[in-house]
């Protein structure tokens, strides 16, 4: 009997990681532009007129953003180059459950580069991210599950065409915003001490587009790969 | 095991397969021909369940098309790409594909599969470092591990060498012998008449000839397929 939704979403996210985990292509090329970022928003940072606890949860988000495209991007690259991506539609398993593996995987993707940039934006700007590490994994994957969510979906539909790496930022971007801006005001007020009941309403926002993109998306995403 | 009547697809105001006919039971391998564009390989994608026809109805393995899980269980679909990782070894392509489709099994299944494709001793090689021919057998047992009833091959010897060419003809030849129903597109006349036991050609999206068993000539076939895509005989 072929596998449920969820056993086969995790076979194929077991999969990419596995992929990734040996070519390291993707990975290597997010943490680099990372890690550049937060050296050149460090050295363009001027401390007397904007202070570290003001900055640093921007460039944190600026940087998970568009460090998370590089790993989306290669999601579906990965299907395309010998047309893989025919096996996993041939197979008898739910279309939902490509979406969902591939999620996974970018989810943990995402996550991984987050685990080298918090300490970087920490040792770089002297904001007390770790301090508060409990409260911030939990933004940071609450906010990363919206984007990949998104961007998930929309690399699967940016592959087939020319522009693929042109598309998958124009397309993707306007919809990462609603879950960005509650991200960073979470983590400034977090850094900056402010009382629980001011984040918590940022959350409830960042959930609430959580719900809405991942269940949209997955629902979307069998149409997206119809030809 | 495959019936289509009147089977098509068109892509907005183009028709890419029109008015396909057919009818083969278990254990038959139709060789499919035409020049490129001809409409070979969707009428292929239609079978595979992998695209949704927008004219006529057909049947594969007893569901109708364009299906759904229990369609592409039953189904084994290779083409001219490998459709394989070449990070992960010939082993988790085929092991992968197995857990795919719910084999009993995985891990034994897929040692069989590469077994008889005659790879065991490179099961565990990283894809992409196997030759085209080795990639190509990769490609089979990934297909067939979970036993398909039906067989769908689009264009498998492109790229090839003669020997790779001959090797891929006895294990398909093979796969055929076993009561599979096959469907090979094919630009190789001799290859796939060597295989079928039906022949067909394609131009402009229709089936324009279509012979069975005795009635087809190896030796003439270049001839007459030449005739039907040049002059449109």
């Amino acid at each position: 009997m072929a596998p449920n939704v969820l056993s086969a979403a995790l076979l194929i996210a077991r999969k990419d990681l596995a992929i990734e985990y040996r070519t390291r292509t993707a990975f290597f090329s997010a943490a680099v532009f990372a890690l550049l970022g937060i050296v050149i928003f460090y050295f363009a940072w001027d401390p007397t007129a904007v202070s570290a606890m003001d900055l640093a949860p921007g460039v944190l988000w600026a940087i998970f953003t568009f460090s998370g495209l590089l790993g989306l991007q290669r999601s579906f690259g990965i299907e395309q180059a010998d047309r893989a991506i025919d096996a996993l539609l041939g197979a008898p398993i739910a279309r939902e459950s490509i979406y969902l593996g591939k999620a996974i995987a970018n989810l943990v993707f995402v996550a991984a580069v987050q685990v080298i940039a918090i300490p970087a934006v920490e040792l770089f700007y002297g904001v007390p991210l770790l301090e508060h590490a409990g409260m911030l994994a939990f933004i940071a994957l609450l906010a990363a599950i919206g984007l990949v969510a998104v961007g998930t979906l929309f690399s699967a539909m940016a592959v087939n065409t020319k522009l693929a790496e042109m598309l998958l930022p124009v397309l993707s971007l306007p919809f990462f915003v609603p879950i960005v801006i509650p991200a960073a005001q979470a983590t400034a007020r977090l850094l900056s001490g402010r009382p629980e009941s001011e984040i918590v309403g940022w959350l409830k926002l960042l959930i609430a587009f959580d719900i809405v993109f991942v269940a949209a998306c997955t629902l979307a995403f069998p149409f997206t790969i119809e030809e | 095991m495959i019936t289509t009547r009147d089977l098509g697809r068109r892509f907005g105001a183009r028709i890419a397969v029109r008015d396909v006919t057919l009818s083969l039971d278990a254990g038959d391998c139709l060789a499919l021909f035409g020049p490129n564009g001809a409409g070979k390989s969707t009428l292929l994608r239609m079978l595979a369940g992998l695209l949704r026809p927008t004219d006529g109805i057909g049947t594969v393995a007893g569901v109708a098309l364009p299906g759904g899980a229990e369609l592409r269980a039953a189904i084994g679909y290779i083409s001219h790409a490998s459709m394989l990782y070449g990070a992960l070894s010939a082993r988790e392509n085929v092991e992968l594909a197995a857990k795919l489709f719910g084999v009993g099994d995985p891990r034994a299944q897929s040692r069989l599969a590469l077994e008889r494709m005659a790879l065991s001793t490179r099961a565990d090689t990283p894809v992409r470092l196997l030759s085209r021919g080795m990639q190509q057998r990769v490609s089979i047992a990934r297909a067939t591990v979970h036993d398909p009833r039906v067989v769908l091959l689009d264009e498998p010897f492109t790229g090839l060498d003669d020997s790779g060419s001959a090797a891929l003809a006895s294990h398909l030849a093979a796969l055929r012998d076993s009561g599979r129903t096959m469907v090979l597109v094919t630009h190789q006349i001799a290859e796939g008449l060597a295989l079928a036991t039906h022949a067909a050609i394609m131009r402009d999206g229709a089936v324009v000839r279509l012979e069975a068993g005795e009635t087809i000539d190896p030796s003439t076939y270049l001839m007459v397929y030449r005739e039907h895509v040049t002059h449109g005989a």
